[in-house]
């Protein structure tokens, strides 16, 4: 089967010779939610039952738990280890089959896991990593009655304070098929090709180096499930990468790795990457460790040496020059559409305007707060403004410009649940970028050593061979894509409760936004 | 070009074993002895480690150190025993400014002379108080100086220290402006004198020795000057003697032969400087003034009067006013004073210099954008040296960080690392602001975002007034 390219009628004639020469067959991924067990033996779970050694081996228990927490295999004279993970906790009491209650001997005793406290940290709290994980298992938001709290983090501030205001029922009543949560791409009217995403939101730039080839696979294939994209990263475009191309971004960055005429003719969308939020105002890091035979052969470097990425382009000094860069990118790919990816500095504004002007067709602004490989710490925490100012900032003045309409803003940088992203969109952005939750759904718990030595110890952010063993291409693909089709299903309900039929209705909706640190008196017009 | 800033470090390996985050909690009763055990697998091999150290250890501190936290032994563990925790040790650690975290980065850096790197994005919280409510600035379009910090371009961080002339006046072409005396220093950092309770005498000659590596200077009591060892003599550019109130000025060949000297503010302050200058007029005096009630105003009162050449204002050693009951923090109280002095138009004319509360290297970059020239640190300093900030010392116990015991070679390689990876992570703060001279960081307050400016313009203006503060 051909690329969607091929499909465009009339756009071959156009199209310089060399376009698409290399285009190879492209591959289908059905949407299809299906169990995706976690990867691990023991799953961390957030109650955990302690069995006192008065426990008769009466097997009530067993009977009881619905859900099959407890293990007593035939001819055992121990418990095996329970499947806590499945345990709802303190909620059950309320039901008529609470294990601790029932134990005759009251044997049984339930606590909150103390591991917990070790685990995540402020803005991904232990509940939204495990709540995560049980979308990428089972493609559905975790029961309330496990009474994980992952629709907001805990840093005190932006999206974890803001709440939707829904009314007390939907203005109309529509019916989830009628709801469409999709957003175009284009919105210049330049000619260039209409890109239509089935879900507000696309996979963020990860390159191989940064972590393993398996990753950036299962984020392709769930990408072309869901008819949205992926974006190589700074890193270049791997062999294996090309059945997917339909949906996949080149990334060009500051380092200019692995950028090479074919690997932008092959693609939809072609994204610069000016700054990244993590590190703004510095270019990308690959530390020595990583740079294996692999990575080294990719991006046309030396085995073991650290790559740091200048900052700037050094051939940009202002937006013509940015302008001039576009044009070179039109020129060579003429079907595809331009993003400009920037960090979030007091002048964001002034910067999405200017690179509007020059030609971009999405404006993608990467918040201060932003996930990365490596960065410095300095970097991370102090450099540049949260996303969530600067979505505000830029969204006010395009339409003080006039020029809302005619451009797509894309935003990241720590968004990290379907409830994220409705709160971005409904500051003003079109639509987002994700990659930590991804890393979540295959088993990332936010240590944060993916620069460390041969990389992450959990086998994502890692190109040694031995660790990346740990995730295979079936199970990472379906772990994205019951992610993913949990968000889908967030957003739709969400969307439902307001009686929206498109997602474009929720966009710079702050009235129907309420800040827990305001008094929320001002009035505003929508 | 001038001769490019360098310091040179090597590893310092610390002498005790490091308080870790995390700890792994092993319930060996059920362990099925399994011929593959998770605790081989750990892709940091912290069990090994561990066992090793638990060989020669002669006090019970351990299972605790560097375990990163990563799960994967507990859960991959066959029969699940394994569990991970926080460490209790590490939680209480430090105070609540210097907070265990402030202490690991602290120590790692004195260790490796390297910038903290990390994956995973920010981890911390949205805002907070002190430096933690402001961001610096960078920008996409003014040309940052990334290849500064890989050695390609210059960034300066050298700055001066002494009394500016308002203006450069010239009679027949020559410069006819008497030129006051100026200190230059490579880095916008020196050495201040520690809190009392914290002083060690014998750390005094490797204190020096790191302000001669380092190029900076150090600030301590004349009536130390005893304890700075025999080369001191040598080392006078890098001292600052400090005196107090009523301590009698040092000998005229030292005011001679010294650059800086500081003074207690007082009501003499104005009768001490011209004792001093009768002695040694080329010697930059700089008054001391403590962040108290009157503080603010008084450092504002002296910047006026044209004797004056130096202030170093003073907060306690978290960076909080002296003695008030709400205290306000270093970086407001030295925004306050900058900018009155900058209304005034006498900024220039003055240095100021800050100490107190300045626990990161992001806070030595965030102290100079309020508006101090120069900062003065010690606490840092000491936490390089393994200090646990437990306050042992300060009462009179046992230091459970043998202070007592580090050798020159370990302390001064340990206290010159911190500096010199404090010295990078401003060059790199720079280079991601585009700025290439600390000179010209000093108040550019323009390169920041300040949260409470910041909110009340995006936040503010959708959801009303903001009621938690
Ligand atoms: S190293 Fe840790 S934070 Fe990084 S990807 Fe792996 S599990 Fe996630
Ligand atoms: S994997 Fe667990 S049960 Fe097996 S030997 Fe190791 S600690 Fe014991
Ligand atoms: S949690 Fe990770 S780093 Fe810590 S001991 Fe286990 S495997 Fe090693
Ligand atoms: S006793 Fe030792 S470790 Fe504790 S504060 Fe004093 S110097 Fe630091």
């Amino acid at each position: 089967m051909e690329g969607s390219l091929a499909k465009e009628s009339g756009f071959r004639e156009i199209l310089p010779e060399n376009t698409m020469r290399t285009l190879v067959p492209q591959v289908e991924v059905p949407r299809e939610v299906k169990p995706a067990p976690p990867r691990y033996r023991n799953e961390i779970a957030k109650y955990i039952i302690r069995r006192g050694s008065n426990c008769t081996l009466c097997g009530k228990c067993v009977q009881v738990c619905p859900y099959g927490v407890h293990v007593l295999k035939t001819g055992y004279k121990l418990f095996a280890a329970p499947h806590l993970n499945v345990c709802v906790g303190p909620s059950c009491r309320k039901t008529d089959h609470y294990c601790i209650d029932i134990c005759p001997k009251k044997a049984l005793k339930m606590v909150e896991n103390p591991m917990l406290k070790a685990m995540g940290d402020y803005r991904w709290t232990p509940d939204m990593i495990m709540a995560t994980w049980k979308m990428a298992e089972t493609g559905e938001s975790p029961s309330p009655e496990y009474g994980y709290e992952y629709e907001t983090g805990a840093s005190g501030g932006g999206f974890d304070r803001l709440r939707f205001k829904f009314p007390e029922k939907p203005p109309i009543e529509l019916r989830e098929d009628e709801i469409d949560i999709g957003i175009v791409l284009n919105r210049r009217d330049d000619g260039r090709p209409q890109v239509k995403i089935d879900v507000p939101w696309y996979g963020g730039g990860m390159s191989f180096g940064s972590v393993s080839n398996v990753v950036q696979l299962s984020k392709a294939r769930a990408a072309v499930a869901f008819n949205t994209f992926t974006c190589t990263g700074e890193g270049g475009y791997m062999e294996r990468m090309k059945p997917y191309d339909d949906h996949v971004i080149t990334q060009i960055a500051t380092g200019l790795f692995g950028v090479r005429e074919e690997t932008i003719q092959r693609v939809r969308i072609v994204e610069f990457k000016y700054a990244q939020g993590a590190k703004p105002g510095l270019g990308g890091h690959l530390l020595a460790d990583k740079v294996t035979h692999a990575v080294a052969k990719m991006r046309e470097t030396v085995l073991g040496i650290s790559l740091f990425s200048p900052f700037p382009f050094h051939s940009v000094y202002s937006i013509e020059d940015h302008q001039k860069h576009m044009d070179w990118i039109k020129h060579v790919n003429r079907r595809t559409l331009i993003s400009t990816k920037v960090s979030t500095p007091n002048d964001v504004d002034m910067v999405a305007v200017g690179s509007y002007s020059a030609g971009t067709h999405i404006v993608h602004l990467d918040g201060g707060y932003g996930g990365t490989g490596a960065a410095p710490d300095i970097a991370k925490k102090n450099i540049a403004m949260p996303i969530e100012y600067g979505i505000v900032k830029v969204h006010r003045f395009l339409e003080q410009e006039g020029i809302r309409d005619k451009v797509t803003l894309i935003v990241s940088g720590g968004l990290r649940t379907p409830h994220d992203i409705a709160k971005a969109i409904a500051l003003g952005a079109d639509g987002v970028v994700v990659g930590t939750s991804e890393l979540v759904a295959l088993g990332c718990i936010r240590c944060s050593r993916c620069e460390s030595g041969r990389g992450c110890p959990r086998g994502i952010a890692t190109t040694d061979a031995e660790l990346a063993q740990g995730v295979d291409l079936e199970w990472g693909t379906q772990r994205i894509i019951n992610l993913y089709s949990a968000w889908r299903k967030e957003l739709i309900a969400l969307l439902k409760r307001f009686g929206m039929r498109s997602i474009n209705e929720l966009r710079g909706r702050t009235d129907l936004l309420m800040h827990l640190d305001y008094t929320n008196d001002v009035e505003t017009d929508t | 070009m001038p001769k490019k800033y360098h310091i040179e470090t090597k590893k310092v390996a610390p002498r005790l074993p490091k308080i870790g985050k995390f700890g792994i909690v092993d319930w060996h009763e059920d362990c099925a002895r399994c011929h593959n055990c998770v605790k081989k697998a750990c892709v940091y091999d912290r069990y090994r480690q561990e066992m090793e150290y638990i060989k020669d250890l002669d006090e019970f501190n351990a299972m605790f150190f560097e375990c990163m936290g990563c799960f994967s032994c507990v859960q991959k563990c066959t029969k699940g025993l394994l569990a991970l925790t926080v460490n209790p040790e590490y939680e209480r650690m430090g105070n609540g400014y210097f907070t265990p975290d402030i202490i690991l980065t602290t120590w790692n850096q004195a260790e490796t002379a390297g910038i903290p790197v990390s994956g995973a994005g920010y981890r911390g919280k949205f805002t907070g108080t002190g430096f933690d409510s402001m961001w610096t600035d960078m920008s996409e379009i003014v040309r940052p100086t990334r290849d500064g910090i890989h050695g390609r371009e210059y960034i300066s961080t050298s700055v001066d220290i002494g009394r500016k002339p308002k203006l450069l006046s010239f009679e027949d072409n020559r410069l006819a402006t008497a030129l006051p005396p100026l200190v230059d220093l490579p880095a916008p950092i020196i050495i201040d004198i520690f809190p009392e309770k914290y002083q060690f005498s014998h750390l005094m000659p490797m204190l020096l020795a790191v302000a001669v590596k380092t190029g900076t200077m150090m600030i301590v009591g004349w009536e130390q000057n005893g304890l700075l060892g025999a080369d001191k003599e040598k080392h006078l550019s890098n001292i600052i003697f400090y005196l107090g109130k009523d301590t009698p000025l040092p000998t005229p060949e030292i005011l001679k032969k010294s650059r800086l000297i500081e003074i207690a503010d007082n009501n003499k302050t104005e009768q001490r400087i011209k004792e001093i200058k009768a002695v040694n007029p080329e010697l930059v005096v700089a008054v001391r003034v403590e962040l108290d009630s009157h503080g603010k105003e008084r450092s504002i009162e002296l910047a006026r009067n044209p004797i004056i050449e130096v202030i170093h204002i003073v907060s306690d050693m978290n960076g909080n006013q002296i003695g008030a009951e709400k205290p306000e923090f270093i970086k407001d109280m030295t925004r306050h004073i900058h900018t009155s002095l900058v209304k005034s138009g006498i900024r220039d004319e003055v240095t100021i210099i800050a100490s107190g509360g300045i626990a990161l290297a992001e806070h030595m970059a965030k102290e100079i954008i309020c508006g101090a020239d120069v900062i003065a640190i010690n606490m840092p300093l000491l936490l390089a040296l393994e200090c646990r900030f437990c306050a042992n010392c300060r009462d009179g116990f046992a230091c459970p960080a043998k202070i007592e015991n580090i050798t020159a070679q370990y302390g001064i390689g340990r206290m010159t690392n911190l500096i010199a990876a404090w010295h990078d992570q401003l060059i790199e703060v720079m280079g991601a602001m585009g700025i290439r001279e600390a000179r010209r960081l000093r108040g550019e307050t323009g390169r920041a975002l300040f949260f409470d400016d910041i909110e009340e313009e995006i936040f503010g203006r959708l959801f009303g007034k903001r009621i938690r503060v």
